[in-house]
């Protein structure tokens, strides 16, 4: 049974490659083309291959559930979606504008304090952030950089315009799922990829590895640089253990490390110890060296802080940068572009309420079943409130601990976002609301992915991506329609 | 290299090892059945499960010892630490946790193995599914086997690998002798047909060293000439010598490239063997010994390399 386009259920939507008179867009011609030719036996032939090949590439991510953990196949949806290069140039621009201005603020944070002095962002809000760490005070990281990688989450609303949902500062995770899923487009879609002009993704690790490597502390050839991961149970471990060997790095659990006498990190091996000048840590920042945080946390390294402080390891992203992943900070995000980089943001914020301004909080209360309210400091999805599909009860539970600690939450409009053909039971192709979040470097450079992870909400209607919640993924295309 | 991460190789060559070995010590007998007469012998199936030195966990768990049981535990029991199945899978844990080391196509492979075990297991329990099974298990061990030698730098990771893989060989083939000299020990009652030479060609067979065997020893299948190929030939890549000079020459490299003075060395205790008669209670005996020693070496690598501090 071929595919019609014309049957497609878009209406009301805005879709990333179907337009609103149900033609494909531009750079999605070829491919919706080639689709609809293929039908839906032959496409549910390609879903059953992509997922033999997830199984036998081990792709996977770890669940917490109360049974233990599972080790669940990574959920792939074939479709592509597709975006003009033209218009990614602009969003990589405003995505790199947006972590070098987060970087000056993060650094003026833990030095002079002159953004709260100059009354742009209220002093409050910094001695309240449960991710602000007074022990980075004065800390001078390489480059005055401190949140080396960044993923930040993209959406697009109704009308097509793009913005940023938030910045992940601290650690975080896909884009491995990034690069495997152009891995197994590649063998699913061959005659499709190689026919279109896709601009490639897979520099990321390369460039990951010069990003640490200009980190190191000592002037050598060949820095040692390790992937620091909690262990086989977290959910990102498949993650870790890609990137270190995409990267040529050793893979490294805390026991492996330690500080000796001369607060220097070594790690333990078969030779007996080696100094240890770069350590890309996916360990969260109160379980990283229980000297100086969490003092029962089995996972770190004692003595860790104390050595990245006097200057002997680098640490990236370096403690205490999750203050400016904070909500409440997210805010204020296009202020303190204006403020270090004298430019208007090129990316706009998705309008937000803070709960602890008295009007905007009444505005909140009285219209919980219309926005999304969200704690400051959670990620995965945990803790969130989706007006327009809660309950009663469910609102006046957020009602109550809003007014309880107003600080710790925001809240936004309820973004329609945007849609792409996903393949769903019974080889049908229906629209399925997704986000995208791509990954920005900066150390000596800046460097922003060709793309990112598309993440889809599987389930018809929901806007929850998170792969902990049911979502799943797509590859991303940055097709570049003028080159050829 | 870290030396978590050593152990790990070594453990996941180990596994590797182990499973490919299980394949092959359950052929062994399963062979025999066709090939020896019926009613002549009676096939204990339970001497694997002896002879590997779990009867008491295989006790715990199962009831009848009969071919059914042994087979699943030695081959499907996810619970044996043992069976065929959980070494698969504990070949793709260390894997999973040393991937920075290994190359992709190996940690694709070891998946493909691992799904296709888990999916395949149960129709080894019946006779008709398990000989497909069985040498699938062997082919694709030895795929992996060859990808990791035809891809492998020839560093540390490559030394560990060596080490795992043949401190489990020696292990193994010292037990699959033991199999045939336990088959025989139980059918001395015969009239008028010689089993010996039946279930020793297996035990060559099982081993993939039948040719071998008759290019270099150029006789009749004898029990006695047998036990000294496996045992004692430097030629053949699965007899215990043959592992144990591969042990000592990993060890002396690694030694000389980490800086440790006493390298892990296996020394092998010689068994006088002339005639068929030899191969009865002591010769079981010293392949016991043999185990044991295979042992000390363990424990001697685990010491050298892996002890943290």
């Amino acid at each position: 049974m071929s595919i019609r386009w014309q049957d497609y259920p878009n209406e009301g939507l805005y879709d990333e490659l179907i337009n609103e008179r149900k033609n494909p867009r531009k750079p999605a011609k070829r491919l919706a083309n080639y689709l609809a030719k293929m039908g839906s036996e032959e496409l549910q032939q390609r879903r059953q291959l992509a997922d033999s090949n997830v199984q036998d590439m081990g792709v996977s991510f770890t669940v917490y559930t109360d049974e233990g953990n599972i080790d669940r196949a990574w959920p792939f949806d074939i479709i592509p979606r597709i975006i003009p290069a033209k218009e990614w140039e602009q969003v990589a621009n405003g995505l790199k504008q947006r972590l070098r201005a987060l970087n000056m603020f993060i650094n003026d944070l833990y030095h002079g304090q002159e953004i709260i002095k100059d009354g742009v962002v209220p002093a409050y809000l910094i001695e309240k952030s449960k991710n602000f760490r007074p022990e980075c005070i004065g800390v001078k990281p390489a480059f005055s950089v401190w949140a080396h990688i960044c993923g930040s989450d993209l959406v697009r609303d109704a009308n097509g315009q793009m913005y940023v949902l938030e910045d992940n500062l601290r650690v975080p995770s896909g884009v491995s799922y990034m690069l495997e899923n152009r891995a197994i487009t590649k063998r699913v879609l061959p005659e499709v990829f190689s026919r279109e002009n896709v601009l490639p993704v897979d520099d990321y690790p390369s460039q990951l590895f010069d990003t640490l490597a200009a980190l190191s502390p000592r002037r050598v050839k060949q820095p040692e640089i390790v992937v620091l991961t909690p262990g086989i149970f977290n959910s990102a471990y498949f993650e870790h253990a890609f990137l270190a060997q995409q990267m040529g790095a050793e893979l490294v659990e805390g026991s492996d490390l330690m500080v000796d006498t001369d607060d220097c990190v070594y790690m333990r091996t078969i030779k007996g110890r080696e100094r240890v000048d770069v350590i890309y840590r996916r360990i969260d920042d109160m379980f990283i060296d229980p000297e100086a945080f969490n003092k029962d946390s089995m996972l770190g390294v004692p003595g860790l802080i104390r050595a990245w402080k006097k200057g002997n390891v680098a640490l990236a992203n370096a403690p205490g940068a999750g203050v400016a992943d904070d909500k409440v900070i997210y805010a204020y995000v296009p202020k303190i572009i204006e403020y270090y980089l004298g430019e208007s943001a090129l990316i706009p914020n998705v309008e937000t309420y803070l709960c602890n301004d008295a009007e905007q909080r009444d505005y909140v209360l009285k219209n919980l079943d219309k926005l999304v309210v969200k704690p400051a400091n959670e990620s995965g999805g945990y803790g969130m409130l989706v007006g327009p599909h809660s309950t009663k009860k469910d609102q006046d539970t957020f009602a109550t601990l809003i007014k309880k600690n107003p600080r710790n939450y925001i809240a936004q409009p309820t973004l329609s976002l945007s849609t792409a053909p996903t393949l769903v039971d019974g080889g049908v192709l229906e629209p399925r609301h997704m986000d995208l979040r791509p990954f920005i470097l900066q150390s000596r450079g800046l460097y922003c992915t060709t793309g990112g992870l598309t993440r889809v909400a599987m389930v018809k209607g929901s806007l929850v991506v998170n792969s902990s919640q049911g979502g799943g993924s797509k590859d991303t295309w940055i097709v570049d329609t003028e080159g050829k | 290299m870290l030396s978590r991460v050593a152990e790990r190789l070594y453990w996941a060559a180990r596994y590797l090892e182990r499973a490919e070995n299980t394949a092959r010590l359950v052929s062994v007998y399963d062979n025999l059945l066709y090939d020896l007469p019926a009613g002549m012998v009676e096939i204990s199936w339970f001497n694997l499960i002896s002879l590997n030195s779990s009867a008491e966990e295989f006790t715990k768990r199962y009831k009848v010892q009969n071919e059914r049981n042994v087979v699943k535990f030695l081959l499907q029991d996810e619970k044996h630490l043992g069976s065929l199945s959980a070494s698969v899978r504990y070949v793709r844990e260390n894997f999973r946790t040393s991937r920075d080391v290994i190359p992709p196509s190996a940690w694709e492979q070891i998946n493909e193995l691992n799904i296709y075990v888990s999916k395949n297991a149960k129709t080894a329990l019946a006779r008709n599914g398990r000989h497909d099974f069985l040498s699938e298990v062997i082919e694709r061990s030895q795929s992996l086997n060859g990808l990791l030698t035809g891809t492998l730098m020839r560093d540390e990771a490559w030394e560990f690998i060596m080490l795992g893989r043949f401190i489990e060989r020696a292990d193994m083939t010292t037990r699959i002798l033991d199999a045939g000299a336990a088959v025989l020990e139980n059918s001395e009652a015969f009239a008028h047909s010689n089993p010996a030479q039946v279930i020793w060609g297996n035990v060559l067979r099982s081993q993939g060293a039948y040719m071998s065997y008759r290019r270099a020893i150029k006789s009749i299948v004898r029990g006695s000439d047998v036990a000294e190929f496996l045992l004692y030939d430097t030629h053949i890549p699965r007899s215990v010598t043959f592992c144990s000079d591969q042990i000592n020459q990993a060890a002396t490299k690694l030694a000389q490239d980490s800086g440790k003075k006493q390298p892990p060395k296996m020394k092998l205790p010689r068994f006088e063997i002339e005639k068929e008669e030899d191969l009865g209670a002591d010769f079981r005996n010293y392949l016991n010994d043999l185990q044991l020693s295979i042992g000390e070496t363990h424990n001697h690598i685990c010491n050298t390399w892996f002890a943290r501090d």
